[in-house]
């Protein structure tokens, strides 16, 4: 797979993990990825804030260099993805605006660019059995939360991968990697983005109500895919946890830290290092909990193999049986063709009963099979048989 | 911000202004009926002096001032969650974004730290063409008259190499600064 690339301005800056690990990602899946030649930025929300024309124009320059690579364009960061989308949205269906940012940027402008985020091309392109495949490192027992925020998922007429309330595209990634992903309330809601620098009073709260959801939903980490969401929720933490005087301890992943990881790139490679929040030291904990884990589900597995070697077993013995058993009965008839005399003796003590049984069974060789079988079986069922016959025997005579 | 509001007949002047952003909104605010979902799932709705219902129905009567004028539009996060909702399919999030424009236009900025914030944030784009982050920080810093604002991660930033003293910059920035001239001869900011 090739795909044309825009890191945008925060993976080689606030969210430089994020970038470091997406390249280590793409490799590791063989996805070739072509940075956009002298991208600009996209204006993000403060360009939209000011300005409708200028918000379209900036996202437009990348797309029309898109264009001539004739390539989707990932964008991994939420914000550039939201602003690419949108622009592309109404360069498709707006064709005087079309031609009114063409002018503006001064290039050609098709519309034939398509913005791609790194969740859709993860798990719908590359597939979850291709990532769960590249998995050297399991992350067993790790307990997370995905956290969409808003720009991945709204508006869905942009994005439209991935349902805007109840998101799933991330949760299958990371548990293609082996870890529990929590279901919580929090997945979609903002995290208040350039609020927390503007009106920390505001975006802090919003940054509390999450991490407080997470750490309720039994979350021991929150994963991500937006450059502004990771930073808040990570470089934030603290600051958060002094002001509504508690604390979280969650560390904060992006997604792509977590594939490269359990594909086995180190620590500095993925950028785990570079967190706020202590990231290595539950990645840890989590390979320790996997070791266990994995061998408890080996000699889970060794045991339910024994088990079933064992039932094996018994079931040859029961395939057996029906063979053996008739031979048994076979053994028993020719016994009592031979010595008739002492073969009712062992069925009934009582000499003059066992005389009439030997009597009975002499004119009914039905009877001497049936005694037979039982006594294979059951020698107390042969004996109570026995008894009856003689009782019958006796009856029929007395009438 | 008083809560109360007196009823007035819209002027002229008013219903074109209106009409006009809606034209820009891609929206239209009859369509609202005032259910309240929006506010009820806005997650910023907690700081705002009216909630997006109530902004809608401040543009419904016709009190476009009162709406341009309403800390709200500053306070919203542009996270969507209104419109995306919205059974009406009222572009909210477009209505807050078109107003907040429209108070940049009149200059009737109730939040100047948010206004501040996207000037800063622009004005580095416009020089490099990329996000000049340590820049925008000082002047944002400089601008809302906080000095010290968030100074704590400034180094912490550094070390783990998140945030440079020397901004990014792209080879055509002329290509970039040409962009926002034109942008501003169109009548923008």
């Amino acid at each position: 797979m090739k795909l044309a690339y825009y890191p945008g301005c925060s993976l080689e800056g606030s969210g430089i993990e994020y970038g470091m690990s997406t390249e280590r990602t793409a490799d590791i899946l063989g996805i070739e990825l072509v940075e956009l030649d002298d991208w600009n930025c996209c204006g993000a929300t403060s360009g939209h804030n000011t300005n409708k024309l200028l918000s379209l124009a900036l996202p437009a320059r990348n797309l029309a260099i898109a264009e001539q690579m004739g390539l989707p364009m990932l964008a991994p960061c939420a914000a550039c993805y939201n602003r690419h989308r949108n622009t592309e949205h109404v360069i498709k269906n707006d064709p005087e605006m079309r031609e009114t940012i063409a002018q503006l940027i001064e290039m050609e402008l098709q519309g034939t660019a398509e913005t791609v985020s790194i969740l859709e091309v993860l798990a719908n392109q590359v597939g979850i059995e291709q990532i769960a495949s590249k998995v050297t490192r399991p992350l067993l027992g790790m307990k997370a939360v995905c956290y969409y925020g808003c720009l991945l998922v709204r508006p869905v007429e942009h994005t439209g991968f991935d349902d805007p309330e109840d998101p799933q595209t991330m949760d299958r990634i990371v548990r293609a990697l082996g870890a529990e992903t929590l279901d919580w309330s929090h997945k979609t809601e903002c995290c208040g983005a350039s609020l927390v620098t503007s009106r920390p009073e505001v975006g802090n709260r919003m940054l509390y109500q999450i991490l407080r959801n997470a750490k309720e939903a039994g979350a021991e980490c929150i994963v991500t895919a937006c450059p502004l969401c990771g930073m808040n929720l990570d470089m934030r933490q603290g600051q958060v946890e002094k002001e509504f005087n508690t604390k979280f301890d969650l560390p904060v992943y992006y997604v792509t830290e977590l594939v490269a990881w359990a594909a086995g790139e180190s620590r500095q490679a993925v950028g785990i290092d570079r967190h706020f929040v202590e990231a290595g030291r539950y990645l840890d904990e989590v390979a320790v909990r996997a070791e266990k884990i994995k061998a408890e589900k080996e000699a889970q597995a060794q045991a339910k193999a024994k088990a079933a070697a064992q039932a094996k077993k018994a079931g040859d013995q029961a395939d057996e049986d029906p063979e053996a058993r008739q031979k048994k009965i076979d053994a028993m008839v020719k016994a009592f063709e031979k010595n008739p005399d002492k073969m009712v003796k062992r069925l009934i003590e009582d000499e003059e009963r066992a005389a009439i049984l030997l009597e009975v069974i002499r004119e009914d060789s039905k009877k001497t099979a049936r005694l037979a079988e039982l006594m294979v079986d059951d020698a107390e069922k042969a004996s109570k048989a026995a008894e009856a016959y003689v009782t019958a025997e006796l009856k029929k005579r007395a009438k | 911000m008083e809560k109360s509001v007196k009823l007035i007949p819209a002027c002229e002047e008013d219903q074109q202004l209106l009409r006009r952003l809606e034209a820009e909104a891609g929206t239209n605010v009859n369509l609202c009926y005032q259910c309240g979902k929006c506010s009820a799932g806005c997650p910023a709705a907690f700081a705002m002096d009216y909630p997006p219902r109530q902004v809608i129905r401040l543009l419904q009567l016709g009190m476009v001032k009162q709406a341009l004028k309403a800390e709200s539009i500053w306070i919203c996060a542009s996270c969507e969650t209104c419109s995306t909702r919205c059974p009406r399919g009222v572009d909210i999030a477009s209505l807050m974004d078109t107003l907040r424009r429209e108070a940049l236009r009149q200059g009737l900025i109730t939040d100047k730290k948010v206004a501040a914030f996207n000037q800063a944030f622009l004005n580095g784009v416009r020089l490099f063409g990329r996000t000049y982050e340590a820049g925008l920080l000082l002047q944002h810093n400089l601008k809302t008259m906080q000095p010290f604002k968030d100074a704590q991660y400034g180094l912490p930033m550094m070390k783990r190499g998140k945030i440079s003293i020397l901004p990014a910059k792209i080879k055509n920035r002329d290509q970039v600064k040409k962009i926002f001239d034109k942008v501003q001869q169109l009548g923008g900011e």
